[in-house]
């Protein structure tokens, strides 16, 4: 099994009454609830945090892009992985990852990834979502029904400029441009590994089947919701004759560790709480606009989305529905193993995105939480995949001879006690 | 009146309500695409040989896919008036469907007669933005369409129980299929820049606006008749941006006052 310590980096200010004084966290969110003064502490506690999660042996530390929204502060997540290439020497940088048919022109993220896995000597996990329609549509404008074509095509020409050793004209309905000529190219050949997060549509699973990506489920509903639609992409995968190695497919779950299950309560409820009630409280036209979705998947899922199920699901939730349904593993290492085994094994996953910090969780919680993972959880969930012990096809390769810069700087980062008032 | 099928050249397929006799009249419906009731056309029909066809991607009519951009929209409306072998017709154009009709006018200025913009979309003005119709609860958008939502909503739906939860999972996939295409010319912003070749559109025009219209604001008819060489303007009270069916009288007494 392969762990990555992921932040989600959300917004931890956003006021008690958000839900009955705002209709979204993204979008339209008055930026006068950010500060920035604040935003610098934020943003540092956050780094640390990945830091600190490579000194703990995770093999990933990962981060996402999402715009004008205070569910996560990185419109930019290659700058945070850029912070990251000089702070760390051994976990993959996974960024999950640049949603690509909002850059104009693409080629941009050729160059930006490329820069990331020479800057971290070969340890970037490259991602390509769609994009949330929040941020693919709304905020970047691009238009609904024409921004899986133009995906489609920015994929196309990223790929092509990795892999070409010789200028070429690119001559596509979105972009065009008469010299690519990626300068510079990434240190993993043939490229680094790329991961395709997606929701349940079959042409996103066979987008990653054509070309052997890795798919990541990125779900805050947690393991039993998920597995109907991880049953689905198995079944797919035996359908086109590829094999099932677990490290096809990722998936996110809420994590909170404590020495008891009631002390976990305790000490993340209202953590939890403040994600699921103020950083998913998003206005449901944002979420759905017409043509973002295929009319197949449309009909497909029409009633779920009809009813607004997902915001229903999230009016007057309690800490015990959390933990019941799943959507947060929490409580002792011993029953964290017990359900992360039931997770790993029921999704047949061979990497797992840890969502360690939650809402407004403060850094000694986050670290505490972290520690008591990766020393008394992570160890026993190692080798659940004897079977596919090497198979590193989904994984990084970075080079031996790297440049470890934070090793010459004395210490790990502080942690810290309260957020700043 | 009744419905026929055709095809266009680059191969849509087109469904287009048609009655009526004289001069030939095209009608291009809007985003929300023809109602289950349409009185205007019918009254329209006892004076001119209306064809109100439907888009692809609403209704019966597909092809949806070959349709992209702003010119690929206003040659598919040449394409239909080549289909229906018309001569000069007069066009007219409500909200999304007046877009249309005025890039057609501006690429082809001899080939029609007179032209009718009602409420038509096209034109931002910084000062009056134009509200995100796909960033609306369907009830939020009966109160930006009409005087009166109450009525207006049920006409939006047909009369269709929405309680019912079929009835609502019809309507919910009807409408994506719409606004989805629609998109492609309104989306983020419903301006593709026909400002600058409204130099071209040399018919005789009208620029029919309801009074009360909350969608795209009455100070846009003014704007309008700015850009077009010969322009004038109507203005009609008791109505919103769904004025063809708020007021289908007055606005066909106002059409056939300037179609003749």
């Amino acid at each position: 099994m392969k762990f990555t310590w992921f932040n989600l980096m959300p917004w931890p200010y956003l006021p008690d009454d958000f839900r009955e004084t705002h209709r979204s966290v993204w979008v339209d969110i008055p930026n006068t609830l950010y500060d920035p003064r604040k935003g610098h502490h934020v943003y540092h506690t956050y780094l640390d945090q990945l830091e600190y999660a490579e000194t703990l042996g995770f093999d990933g530390i990962g981060c996402n892009e999402h715009h004008q929204n205070g569910y996560g502060l990185m419109p930019s997540p290659n700058l945070i992985a850029a912070t990251l290439a000089r702070r760390t020497s051994r976990a993959a940088i996974c960024v999950i990852g640049n949603s690509i048919a909002g850059y104009n022109p693409p080629i941009r993220v050729a160059e930006e990834f490329a820069m990331l896995d020479v800057m971290s000597g070969g340890r970037l996990v490259a991602g390509f979502p769609v994009g949330t329609s929040m941020d693919t549509n709304f905020c970047y404008g691009q238009i609904p029904a024409l921004t899986r074509d133009k995906y489609r095509e920015a994929h196309e020409m990223i790929m092509k400029a990795w892999a070409s050793d010789e200028p070429f004209a690119f001559d596509g309905k979105y972009n065009q441009l008469r010299w690519v000529n990626c300068w510079p190219k990434p240190i993993q050949k043939p490229h680094p590994p790329i991961y395709i997060p997606g929701g349940g549509s079959i042409e996103t699973w066979d987008f990653c089947l054509d070309h052997d990506y890795n798919y990541s489920y990125l779900s805050f509903y947690g393991y039993l919701r998920g597995k109907s639609l991880l049953d689905g992409y198995w079944e797919r995968v035996a359908k086109r004759g590829k094999d099932d190695s677990p490290y096809r497919a990722a998936f996110a779950q809420i994590i909170c560790v404590a020495d008891t299950d009631a002390e976990a309560e305790q000490l993340y409820a209202e953590h939890c709480l403040y994600f699921f009630n103020r950083c998913l409280h998003v206005f449901p036209p944002f979420a759905d606009p017409p043509g973002y979705r295929t009319m197949a998947t449309v009909k497909y899922g029409a009633l779920s989305q009809l009813t607004r199920a997902r915001q229903k699901i999230l009016e007057n939730l309690t800490w015990k529905q959390l933990v019941d349904e799943r959507f947060v593993i929490a409580g002792s290492p011993e029953t964290v193993r017990q359900q992360l085994e039931e997770c790993i094994k029921g999704l047949r996953i061979g990497h797992l995105f840890c969502l360690l910090h939650n809402g407004n969780m403060p850094d000694w919680k986050t670290r505490h939480s972290s520690k008591l993972f990766a020393e008394k959880v992570m160890p026993h969930l190692r080798n659940l995949w004897p079977d596919y012990k090497h198979d590193e096809r989904w994984w990084v390769h970075p080079m031996d001879d790297r440049i470890r810069p934070e090793e010459q700087r004395p210490g790990a980062p502080k942690e810290r006690a309260e957020w700043p008032r | 009146m009744k419905w026929q099928t055709l095809d266009t050249k680059k191969g849509t397929r087109c469904r287009v309500l048609e009655g009526g006799s004289g001069a030939p009249v095209v009608f291009f419906h809007s985003a929300g695409g023809l109602l289950a009731d349409n009185p205007f056309l019918d009254r329209l029909a006892q004076h001119y040989h209306v064809f109100a066809p439907e888009w692809p991607g609403y209704g019966e009519s597909t092809g949806e896919e070959l349709l992209e951009d702003m010119l690929d929209f206003a040659l598919h409306g040449w394409d239909l008036v080549d289909a229906l072998a018309l001569r000069r017709p007069h066009l007219i154009g409500h909200s999304m469907g007046g877009m249309i009709a005025a890039e057609m006018a501006c690429l082809a200025p001899r080939d029609l007669d007179r032209l009718a913009l009602v409420a038509a979309a096209g034109v931002w003005l910084p000062d009056h933005p134009i509200p995100d119709i796909f960033a609306m609860l369907p009830q939020e958008i009966a109160e930006v369409l009409f005087v009166d939502p109450a009525r207006g909503g049920a006409l939006l739906t047909g009369g269709a129980d929405l309680a019912d939860i079929e009835a609502l999972k019809d309507f919910y996939i009807v409408t994506q299929r719409r606004l989805a295409m629609a998109g492609k010319i309104l989306f983020p912003i419903p301006n593709r820049r026909l400002s600058k070749r409204l130099y071209r559109l040399t018919a005789e025009t009208l620029v029919l606006w309801g009074a009360a219209d909350r969608l795209i604001a009455p100070a846009y008819a003014a704007a309008w008749k700015a850009l077009i060489p010969a322009a004038r303007v109507q203005t009609i009270e008791g109505a919103g941006h769904m004025l063809p069916y708020e007021q289908p009288d007055a606005f066909v007494d106002a059409l056939v006052r300037f179609l003749g």
